[in-house]
């Protein structure tokens, strides 16, 4: 699994940061995601898919 | 005239208290895109789809009607309510102005941020249901715990004294007001609120806090106090009735099943995904999102023109069985779970982590204080509170 996040679009909802922690960050200045980890091991796939499906302003993009 | 007086009056009338109109599912499958007419007796273009309401929502080329627009308008007071005041206008809805708007505002809903409130937010769920089993059963949840815990929790972020929540909550009550009260009185509301909040925010700036209101007064680059008022009286009525009926809601859905509240006593990890789930399936969410298109688009094979108010019901949408598997059916832990409850794209609910939040860890405590809760009348006793915006119950009476 490969993520990548798109700053731009990315409107800080946190719906991510929530899903999965290890994965996703918010900068403290305002909000926007961070990617901590672009390759999560295979544990972590699921939450990350849903991320990816749930976020807001489709920000997360995922390719196997 | 009289073809507008033909028109479904919108939002329709619905008689289960926790149960969707039928017009959606009709309109879904046959009429996606309907013109309707709305409490004002201007006319809106009703959108029930989920592709088409996530589209038209993400679509960065349009946002909320503003004043200078010509759009429907939702309310039937002589201003529109509370979304064509002064209020709606001094925070910049377009480009990068929002942006940077919601950005400075943003940091406080970080999901760090947000996990930090969690013991804040027990505690004082916990003293609500403390408050209410001390009077006894039957208590009403929505007044005991549902109405003031988000008020608790937003006049904490803004720094306002304890003794003002009831204050707040009359005037959250009053300005989301579509017809329960007078345009005089809905703007009277928003004049004494503002005055409130330029009297704390010029405290706040002599004497800063550790409170959100206090950051974005002091910041190097502040924002003007009009920006300030307006982000203030933004932050209460967004964050207020809105969740305060969706705990209600919530716990309705999950008590109207005995089963369901059984399955989250067993397997408290549910938590988080139920909240969605009513999240998704909340029949009485108010009337949805409105938004102004200022340039022609087609959405399902209808053209619609340029001038259009477009309004986007989410609730409806979250229902879409091409999207969701037995789409009227609640399950507990559907995951993953897209709906459309917060919105989306760039004008998504900036405090919907807050929301979140607060639905889970109240539901956490319930399940923990007050595992026999139950239902004080038949579901079908429940009523709808009519004329807010925010849709919601009358009252929800439990026992324990």
């Amino acid at each position: 699994m490969k993520i990548t996040v798109d700053q731009d679009k990315c409107c800080g909802a946190g719906t991510c940061v929530l899903l999965a922690p290890d994965v996703f960050d918010q900068r403290d200045e305002d909000g926007i995601v961070v990617l901590l980890d672009a390759e999560p091991p295979a544990e972590l796939h699921s939450l990350v898919q849903e991320a990816a499906s749930v976020c807001p302003a489709a920000a997360i993009s995922v390719s196997s | 005239m009289s073809e507008v007086d033909e028109l479904p009056r919108f939002p329709f009338p619905a008689d289960a208290a926790l149960e969707p109109p039928a017009e959606w599912a009709q309109l879904r499958s046959k009429c996606p895109v309907a013109h309707v007419k709305l409490a004002s007796g201007d006319v809106a273009a009703l959108l029930t789809r989920h592709e088409d309401v996530k589209n038209v929502l993400s679509d960065p080329r349009f946002t909320r009607p503003t004043r200078g627009d010509d759009a429907a308008r939702i309310a039937d007071s002589e201003e529109g309510g509370i979304f064509n005041s002064d209020m709606a206008e001094v925070i910049p809805q377009h480009g990068e102005a929002h942006l940077t708007w919601r950005r400075g505002i943003g940091k406080w809903f970080t999901a760090k941020r947000m996990n930090a409130l969690r013991p804040g937010i027990a505690a004082m769920a916990e003293q609500l249901i403390d408050e209410m089993v001390a009077k006894g059963a039957p208590a009403d949840l929505k007044a005991s715990l549902g109405f003031p815990l988000p008020v608790w929790v937003i006049c904490d972020m803004l720094g306002v004294p304890d003794a003002d929540r009831d204050q707040f909550s009359h005037w959250s009550d009053t300005m989301l007001s579509m017809t329960r009260y007078s345009a005089e009185e809905m703007k009277a509301a928003e004049q004494e609120f503002g005055r409130y909040m330029a009297a704390h925010i010029a405290a706040k700036r002599e004497q800063p806090g550790d409170d959100l209101l206090s950051a974005l007064a002091t910041d190097p680059e502040p924002m003007s106090d009009r920006t300030l008022i307006a982000t203030g009286i933004g932050l209460l009525i967004a964050g207020h009735e809105t969740t305060a009926n969706m705990i209600t809601k919530m716990v309705a859905m999950l008590l109207s099943e005995r089963s369901r509240w059984e399955q989250l006593l067993a397997d408290p990890s549910l938590v988080r995904t139920a909240v969605e789930e009513a999240l998704r399936l909340d029949a009485n969410a108010g009337v949805g999102m409105a938004r102004y298109l200022t340039e022609e688009i087609e959405i399902g094979g209808v053209v619609l023109p340029a001038g259009t108010t477009a309004m986007c019901s989410m609730a409806a949408a979250n229902r879409d069985e091409d999207v969701f598997d037995r789409a009227s059916e609640m399950d507990l832990s559907r995951s993953p779970n897209q709906h459309l409850a917060f919105g989306a794209g760039a004008h998504a609910c900036l405090g919907q982590p807050l929301a979140r939040t607060e639905l889970q860890v109240v539901l956490e405590v319930l399940l923990r204080r007050l595992p026999s809760l139950d239902l004080a009348v038949e579901v079908e006793d429940l009523r709808r509170v009519e004329g807010l915006v925010v849709g919601g119950l009358v009252e929800l009476p439990v026992r324990w």
